[in-house]
């Protein structure tokens, strides 16, 4: 009930006995707020939030459940499994969701943690690499993302990096496609504004992969970053082009400091 | 002030693509940076047919980010409410903001519904065609002006 023809209404309940509720909401979310960044948790429905709150009932389990599995299966001509290089996910992956994407001297290339994934399976254990939003991607992207859950995302961006996180701001500026739009006008310019029945949030990147009940399936950073440019209708960039590498730089520089909330639920 | 807004886009076109002349923007000409005085068609526009073109998401999608008295929930904020909005602006100054509100605003978000130039990487099978055709503006903007407080 938060549209903008249900404004009155609500303004009237938030006159009326409001405040208690209020008080209630911003506990919950002051975990999603840092300074003035905010998450989409913060504006979800209420069953939406405790969708996500729940890992007994957060749909985006089932991706981490089979990314569990997927950990300490050998596959490739290496025959090796992540377990037998990493170990224990829980120890040796904590900080990483929250570091990524993240510069690769060996090979001179900003990396997603998809990206890193697949370079683990080419190199390291001489598989085939996983497709952009295959199940299998999605799971462990999910299962890696979650052992950094409420961890801070930091990202470095000196060095190397720093044409990259530029050339991301400038791709945020940029307007695209008939409809002549950027990110910034919607997720800057409209912050919390409602667009058909869509909340224009700040474009927070920590909560991905998401579990999205609209699409009723977990869904990467990229596949969303697709999503947005084609609504500008524009030509969308393909997977793992350097435009959403350094956009997504860009968007985890920008949530500096809000927590990894990976798999986050979004309607 | 008068210009001309609308450039001819034939004469760029390659001599293969000449089917899509129909996409060719008419001639308009902009007054004082705030009015479209004549028709972009010569004749005024349908308001039932505009009302319609307001509201499908393929056309004018306007109630993607503006409010107006159409029943359907699923209405935006990110313009302002558009109920009385022909008791606040005129028939030449509504077609304006519909052809190009850049004219006036160069940071808004609202798209100009009759523009093909400036735009960057347009998805190919939009590519020079401007998001409404000259009669849906006409139409819209006769729905609009039956929009009075
Ligand atoms: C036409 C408006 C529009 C534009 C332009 C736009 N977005 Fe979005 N974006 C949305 C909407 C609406 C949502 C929320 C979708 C939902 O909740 O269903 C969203 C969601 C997102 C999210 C997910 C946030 C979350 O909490 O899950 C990210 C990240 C994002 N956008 C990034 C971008 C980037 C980067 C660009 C530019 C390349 C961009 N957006 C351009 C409308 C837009
Ligand atoms: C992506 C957002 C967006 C869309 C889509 C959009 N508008 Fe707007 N519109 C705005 C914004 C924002 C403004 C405020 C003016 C500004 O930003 O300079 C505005 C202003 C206007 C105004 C001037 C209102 C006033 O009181 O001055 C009119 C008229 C208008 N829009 C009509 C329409 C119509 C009709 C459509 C659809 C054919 C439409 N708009 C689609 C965002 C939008």
């Amino acid at each position: 009930m938060r549209r903008p023809s249900h404004i009155a209404f609500a303004l009237t309940l938030a006159v009326a006995g409001g405040a208690a509720f209020a008080q209630a909401q911003s506990e919950k979310d002051a975990k999603y707020r840092v300074g003035d960044k905010y998450t989409g948790y913060t504006y979800a429905d209420p069953t939406t939030q405790s969708m996500q709150d729940d890992d007994y009932v957060n749909p985006g389990f089932l991706w981490v459940q089979e990314g569990e599995k997927l950990w300490s299966a050998a596959e490739g001509a290496a025959g090796k499994s992540c377990a037998d290089c990493h170990g224990k996910a829980q120890e040796s992956m904590k900080a990483v969701g929250a570091l990524y994407p993240k510069w690769q001297e060996k090979i001179g290339k900003l990396e997603n943690v998809e990206q890193r994934i697949n370079q683990c399976r080419a190199d390291n254990m001489k598989a085939e690499p996983w497709k952009w939003e295959s199940p299998a991607l999605l799971a462990m992207t999910a299962y890696v993302q979650l052992q950094s859950r409420g961890q801070p995302v930091d990202v470095a961006v000196e060095g190397p990096v720093k044409p990259h996180l530029q050339n991301g701001e400038r791709l945020f500026y940029m307007r695209h496609g008939q409809l002549d739009l950027s990110c910034a006008n919607c997720h800057e310019d409209n912050d919390g504004k409602w667009m058909r029945g869509d909340h224009l949030g700040q474009a927070m990147a920590n909560g991905f992969p998401t579990y999205r009940l609209k699409e009723q399936t977990l869904i990467s950073l990229q596949f969303r970053l697709i999503g947005c440019v084609r609504d500008t209708r524009a030509e969308a960039y393909p997977y793992g082009s350097d435009e959403y590498l350094d956009l997504e730089l860009y968007l985890a520089h920008r949530g500096k400091g809000l927590p990894v909330e990976a798999p986050s639920v979004r309607r | 002030m008068r210009r001309l807004g609308a450039i001819i886009v034939s004469a760029m076109l390659p001599v293969a693509a000449s089917v899509a002349f129909a996409d060719e923007l008419v001639k308009f000409a902009v007054v004082d940076d705030n009015e479209i005085r004549e028709s972009l068609t010569g004749k005024p526009g349908n308001p039932e047919e505009g009302r319609k073109a307001a509201a499908n998401r393929g056309l004018g999608n306007c109630l993607a980010c503006h409010v107006m008295p159409i029943k359907e929930d699923l209405q935006g904020d990110v313009g302002p409410d558009l109920k009385g909005v022909a008791s606040r602006l005129k028939e030449s100054e509504l077609r304006l903001r519909l052809v190009n509100p850049k004219l006036l605003n160069p940071q808004t978000a609202m798209p100009a519904f009759y523009r093909t130039d400036g735009l960057n990487r347009v998805r190919k099978d939009m590519e020079g065609k401007p998001i409404l055709t000259a009669a849906q503006i006409e139409d819209i903007v006769a729905y609009l002006l039956t929009l009075k407080e």
